[in-house]
């Protein structure tokens, strides 16, 4: 009698050891469902965002070499470009007009975006750029000086000397900024200063560009609103190889960076060296602005709202995700503004700054109202 | 030369703690703000900053997270000072929950939590089914997995601290150092987070490092507290050795009311004077009308109250004159007398307890004579 109520309970306690055994492996077993549910929906979401911009970029590229002043059909262009055959005037628009000014507003406009979200990672400012902190216009002044100077004693400069002047000015505007940033902390004084910074600095390149005597400086005038006119192999082959290189280091430090966004004292507590960390950001952020403004002039406004944009569609802002999208959504918003600006009023060219302030301007007033903070 | 490495090894080893400082100064821009400092705290022990505000328990956590330099004297993290260990090796070994808010773009409070796997992902920093787990883990620990989709944007302060620290917990730090992590939590909130804090010790074998400034808790929660005052470590010891009454006035500077060790809870200064009412207690029964009157502003007595029962600690701080009897003593007559003689004097009495047991008999005298004079108000002991 007593034998069989031990065994009894003991039969009883195994069946319940083994029902929570179960238990505990069900709950793992869901517990490794939802981590992966909820991975493979944000991988969902990811994958369908890069399909979109690609798709974007890809019909804007093709769109883009299609229009202009000479209409040339799909098949002909397909000859052009995969053949290398037709007609000699329409091979040299697609070879020496088209494709180089399309490859460039990629390289540059994509350059643009990831420079814009360097700096806002860097000053934790959602409406921080290039162009707004005036390093655009820093760069344009020494670059405008400089080639005023080449032009008075009949040089041109090369497209190296013309990116380390853009480099030089960015820097000079960028110091301002960070000496100002020190000071003030709240995002829209930060902008202030650099709206004046710029002004500044246009103020004096308007002032040298009056007054210097050259048949040329219509070029020059031209540049200093922002074209993507004029682009030829040589220049792309420059931008792609500075620009390509930034990226690559810029798309390593993607790790770094999200550690960053976290605020200053969490990325050091995660093992960030944060001074070295934030002189790269500096540097890889003005190198980039400096080339799109070496090229391209100073450009309004797509370094805030590509970045806003993309992470919106992406609805993340993690670095290693943002920074492809951001070149991707860069390039695609630039060349949907250089259609406009080419074929709107053609054969009068727009300056591609007035196309993207009228695009991007109200994406940042949108983010200042969300912001709201001030 | 060699014999004095020894002999700091063999000293090193002797004290056997995990985190100590050795004659630290901290401060900001060179200039010293407290010197000598000299803390230590194994694993498995909770070690307590408290001191007024402003008083230096930030700088000194900002010192020994490496965010400040340290003026002078070092800190050892396992016999190896923290200035030479790497980014990296510190930060698997120390994690931090600081008064810094943390800022986020668009991130879950999963993604949150996930940073705290920073120090153990590769170049690109991506995330691998083992770290999930551990995040998933983590939230579970401090009872948060429901808040797991959510925006970190959009949380209260008390869920923001529990994932604050779950992140700490991902990161698998051998010791946590939180500045003031209870601040804005309402009562639950700072219960909840310290307990899981507790448990987290005891468990993961952690050494914690923390400031507070809710005194009450830093009593109940700390193995060891150290006083932040002026320029030094003022105090350093268990609660038992801190929370005197006349030491915590004294490191706050509290000039009017008083701190009650046994109970870590303050009072408001008594209300001096001759008294207008006399109350009869016991047991903790007469508390609340002590406030009430202390409130009111209306100056009382209170007796006959055995100096062990927990009325006594409340009316010695609240009453202008409280009436004691020797503990685990029967209420002897001429205490009756004593009591009987304010009784007199005062404009009502309020008994607060409806019936005497053998110890306080006598104080069923005071409350007949307090019948007999029609000054007698009761109060309902399942009121209070």
């Amino acid at each position: 009698m007593k034998n069989t109520k031990a065994e009894n309970t003991e039969r009883e306690n195994t069946k319940q050891k083994k029902t929570e055994q179960e238990n505990t492996e069900q709950n793992t077993e869901s517990q490794t469902r939802v981590l992966h549910d909820t991975v493979a929906l944000r991988r969902v979401r990811y994958t369908a965002s890069f399909v979109i911009l690609l798709l974007l970029t890809g019909i804007l590229f093709i769109w883009n070499v299609n229009s202009g002043s000479v209409d040339l059909s799909i098949r002909e262009i397909g000859q052009i470009i995969f053949q290398r055959t037709g007609d000699a005037t329409a091979y040299n628009i697609i070879w020496q007009i088209r494709l180089p000014r399309i490859l460039a507003v990629i390289i540059l406009g994509g350059a643009l975006s990831v420079s814009g979200f360097l700096l806002q990672t860097f000053f934790s400012n959602p409406i921080a750029g290039p162009y707004v902190l005036g390093i655009s216009s820093g760069s344009k002044l020494v670059v405008a000086l400089l080639m005023v100077y080449f032009l008075s004693i009949s040089k041109t400069m090369s497209s190296g000397m013309m990116i380390v002047a853009a480099f030089i000015g960015a820097m000079l505007s960028m110091g301002f900024v960070l000496l100002v940033s020190r000071r003030v902390k709240r995002m829209s004084m930060l902008v202030i200063c650099g709206v004046m910074i710029g002004y500044i600095c246009s103020a004096i390149t308007d002032f040298v560009v009056t007054f210097a005597d050259d048949s040329n400086i219509v070029n020059l005038h031209n540049w200093s609103l922002g074209s993507f006119s004029g682009m030829t192999w040589s220049s792309v082959r420059v931008m792609a190889i500075v620009v390509g290189i930034s990226l690559v280091i810029t798309f390593f430090l993607s790790k770094p960076i999200a550690a960053y966004q976290l605020g200053e004292v969490y990325a050091q507590n995660l093992g960030v060296n944060v001074r070295l960390f934030r002189v790269a950001l500096i540097l890889l952020s003005s190198v980039l602005s400096a080339c799109v403004t070496a090229f391209a002039g100073p450009i309004s406004f797509v370094g805030i709202a590509v970045p806003h944009l993309v992470k919106s569609l992406l609805n993340t802002a993690k670095p290693i995700l943002v920074i492809p999208a951001c070149f991707l959504g860069g390039a695609a918003f630039c060349l949907f503004c250089d259609l406009i600006a080419r074929t709107a009023f053609s054969p009068t060219e727009l300056s591609i700054s007035s196309v993207t302030a009228i695009f991007g301007a109200p994406v940042v007033i949108y983010i200042m109202v969300k912001k709201k903070s001030g | 030369m060699a014999e004095t490495k020894e002999f700091e090894k063999e000293n090193n080893q002797d004290a056997g703690y995990y985190f100590r400082t050795e004659n630290l100064t901290v401060g900001y821009d060179g200039r010293p703000l407290i010197k000598e400092i000299e803390m230590h705290v194994q694993r498995g022990e909770i070690l307590t900053l408290i001191g007024p505000n402003g008083g230096g328990k930030s700088t000194i956590l900002k010192s020994i997270t490496r965010q400040l330099k340290t003026i002078a004297g070092t800190v050892y993290l396992e016999n190896e000072t923290i200035q030479k260990l790497s980014g990296k090796d510190l930060s698997q070994k120390m994690a931090v929950v600081l008064t810094e808010r943390m800022q986020s773009e668009l991130m879950t409070c999963e993604d949150i939590v996930a940073t705290g796997r920073y120090p153990y992902t590769g170049t690109l920093g991506l995330l691998t089914d083992e770290d999930r787990k551990k995040v998933y883990e983590a939230m579970e620990m401090v009872h948060a997995l429901e808040l797991r989709g959510r925006d970190f944007k959009a949380i209260s302060d008390g869920q923001r601290q529990r994932i604050m620290l779950a992140r700490a917990i991902c990161q698998e730090p051998e010791i946590i150092v939180l500045d003031e992590p209870t601040s804005y939590l309402d009562i639950r909130h700072k219960l909840e987070l310290l307990t899981i804090l507790k448990r987290l010790v005891a468990q993961n074998q952690l050494a914690v490092i923390m400031s507070l400034h809710e005194l009450d808790l830093a009593q109940k929660v700390s193995d060891q507290v150290i006083c932040v005052h002026g320029d030094k470590i003022d105090h350093y010891g268990t609660p038992e050795e801190v929370f005197t009454p006349d030491y915590i006035r004294q490191l706050y500077g509290i000039t009017t009311g008083s701190y009650d060790p046994l109970f870590g809870c303050i009072e408001m200064e008594a209300v001096h004077g001759a008294p207008e009412v006399f109350v009869i207690g016991g047991g903790g029964s007469a508390i609340p009308t002590c406030r009430r009157l202390q409130r009111e502003g209306i100056p009382f007595a209170i007796g006959v109250l055995h100096e062990n029962d927990i009325d006594c600690e409340v009316a010695k701080a609240l009453a202008s004159k409280t009436i004691t009897e020797r503990a685990f003593e029967p209420v002897s007559e001429e205490k009756i007398q004593e009591a009987l003689e304010v009784l007199r004097t005062c404009g009502r009495v309020i008994c607060c307890v409806s019936s005497f047991g053998t110890m306080n008999a006598g104080n069923a005298v005071l409350r007949e004579e307090a019948e007999r004079l029609g000054i007698l108000e009761t109060v309902k002991e399942d009121v209070r």
